[in-house]
């Protein structure tokens, strides 16, 4: 197995609370990692260490390491914006900008200097393709992002996301707030997209996480409970706790 | 009486007091502007735009304060739009919330309180003395631009708490840099906010009075300013001077002088209308 992420003794504070505690793990390459777990349990924190977002939140820190590419990605020479255009991320609700298909798609390729137009032009096909979008949208990319449903609207912001050809993805909860059959066409969209991306995607859904995740982790009130291969963790998990949680006794 | 018929009775009440409230403002309104379209219309003609202000009533004129208004204006928007929108963003995007943040706040809402002659007083010591800008169309313009800057900076504030943290979090995960973020969403999420807030707030400059008193606005100018350096009148300040004559005949082109300033500030409210849907149907498009 190839990790592409490494993650030791991680732990993360917000103010004095202690929301992440000593985790320890790896992500492979080309695989999706579902991360679940009760509300409040860490695992959106964890995924928002792993592109820094939690920096933009006042008053947190942290410590331990999570190797990317060979490095710590907290080391003071990490330049952010350069990690967060390899670690794309998608949020729980639907977020396009207030700006047309194209103009939301090329958002990020623009900013980082590509100004070809054809070249753009190529970019969104692309990228919309790949999320599985185009074919719906290719007469009106110029219409607002606004006027798509929410299904559509999750499928541009991976598309948007897709297109700064990212290393690794990450998932918070994507489908929680679609219907079943957009819910339905994401989850195949990742078993596609896997081929080519690292995808650690946090779900509340038991069954979806045993339905597109080859390995998951379980966290509890800031622990990694149990790491393991999906199939592994579900049909035959070590710890008691997980055992509870996968078969509803709470959460 | 039973009880639902007391409750209708209750809710009949109610609403024909709500609807006073509102005809007691509008009945206001009307009656001022018929007296003042009674008085002033007739006086209204090409001369009038192109004299300037004489002891004659027949022969005056407000080219001067009419000029003197719009470099007034524009001058004013010219420095309190960038530095108000720019306080407003490093209030809300840069400076890290604590007690002293509490305490700039407070007093910036409290500004926007303090009565304008205030502001006249501030403007006179240091933009006409200190500065040595004299009584200049330049002193004018910076005393109504602080004036009003705080009414600025506050709405722009709210228009920039109102976009929503799920945009500024998309553009960041992209790899955007704090300008790219602001120039790329936030800016164009809230402007029709900031430009709604700005505009009004430009409006009420317009027919401000007391600061230009207090750093030297003329009532008598027989030319049209040249530049930033030159003294000025503006449509309010000519506005009082006439209607404080004796003679009648000077009420009348008062009225009429207020017609021309409520016309002003009719396209100014109407602009900041056409710009804040223009910015809207550009997003929902």
């Amino acid at each position: 197995m190839n990790k592409k992420i490494q993650v030791k003794n991680l732990n993360f504070y917000y103010g004095n609370f202690h929301a992440l505690k000593n985790i320890n793990l790896d992500i492979e390459e080309n695989k999706v990692t579902a991360l679940i777990g009760p509300s409040g349990c860490g695992k959106s924190t964890f995924l928002r260490t792993i592109n820094r977002m939690n920096d933009l939140i006042e008053g947190t820190r942290h410590d331990g390491e999570v190797i990317y590419e060979g490095k710590d990605i907290y080391a003071p020479d990490v330049d952010v914006v350069e990690l967060r255009r390899k670690i794309g991320m998608v949020f729980q609700k639907p977020n396009p900008f207030p700006k047309s298909i194209y103009e939301n798609v090329v958002f990020g390729p623009k900013r980082h200097g590509i100004k070809n137009k054809s070249k753009l032009d190529e970019i969104v096909e692309k990228s919309l393709k790949a999320a599985a979008l185009w074919d719906e949208v290719k007469d009106r990319l110029n219409s607002s992002a606004w006027s798509l449903s929410g299904g559509q609207q999750q499928r541009l912001c991976i598309a948007r996301a897709l297109a700064m050809e990212p290393d690794v993805l990450l998932m918070d909860e994507p489908t929680s707030a679609l219907d079943p059959i957009a819910t339905l066409r994401i989850e195949e969209l990742i078993e596609d997209l896997k081929k080519k991306y690292t995808i650690i995607i946090v779900t509340h859904s038991m069954q979806q996480a045993g339905r597109i995740s080859d390995n998951t982790a379980f966290f509890l009130m800031g622990e990694l409970v149990e790491y393991d291969s999906t199939k592994k963790l579900f049909t035959n998990p070590r710890d008691k706790r997980t055992e509870d949680y996968i078969t509803g006794r709470f959460g | 009486m039973t009880n639902l018929q007391k409750r209708k009775l209750q809710d009949k009440i109610f609403h024909i007091l709500v609807l006073s409230a509102t005809l007691f403002g509008l009945v206001v309104l009307v009656i001022l502007l018929k007296e003042i379209l009674n008085d002033g219309l007739k006086w209204i003609n090409i001369d009038f735009f192109r004299n300037f202000a004489s002891r004659f009533p027949r022969k005056s004129g407000i080219k001067a304060p009419l000029f003197g208004s719009l470099w007034i204006i524009g001058l004013t928007a010219l420095f309190a739009f960038p530095i108000g929108v720019g306080s407003a963003l490093y209030l809300e995007e840069y400076l890290p919330k604590n007690w002293l943040t509490n305490l700039i706040q407070v007093n910036i809402s409290n500004l926007a309180g303090v009565p304008s002659i205030v502001f006249g007083i501030l403007g006179l010591g240091i933009f006409v003395n200190t500065l040595g800008f004299g009584r200049s169309i330049l002193s004018g313009a910076l005393t109504l631009a602080l004036l009003i800057l705080p009414v600025i900076i506050v709405s722009a504030q709210e228009a920039i708490k109102s976009v929503p943290k799920e945009l500024k979090q998309g553009a960041y995960a992209l790899g955007c840099t704090k300008w790219q973020m602001i120039t790329g969403v936030l800016l164009p999420y809230a402007m029709p906010g900031i430009l709604t807030g700005t505009i009004l707030a430009i409006a009420r400059a317009l027919g401000e009075t007391a600061p230009l008193l207090m750093v030297g606005a003329v009532t008598f100018i027989a030319y049209t300013p040249e530049g930033i350096f030159d003294s000025f009148t503006t449509l309010p300040m000519q506005i009082y001077n006439w209607t404080s004559r004796p003679k009648v005949d000077f009420h009348h082109i008062a009225a009429a002088a207020i017609i021309v300033l409520l016309i002003l500030l009719l396209g100014i409210n109407s602009l900041a209308i056409y710009l804040r849907n223009r910015y809207q149907s550009r997003m929902s498009r």
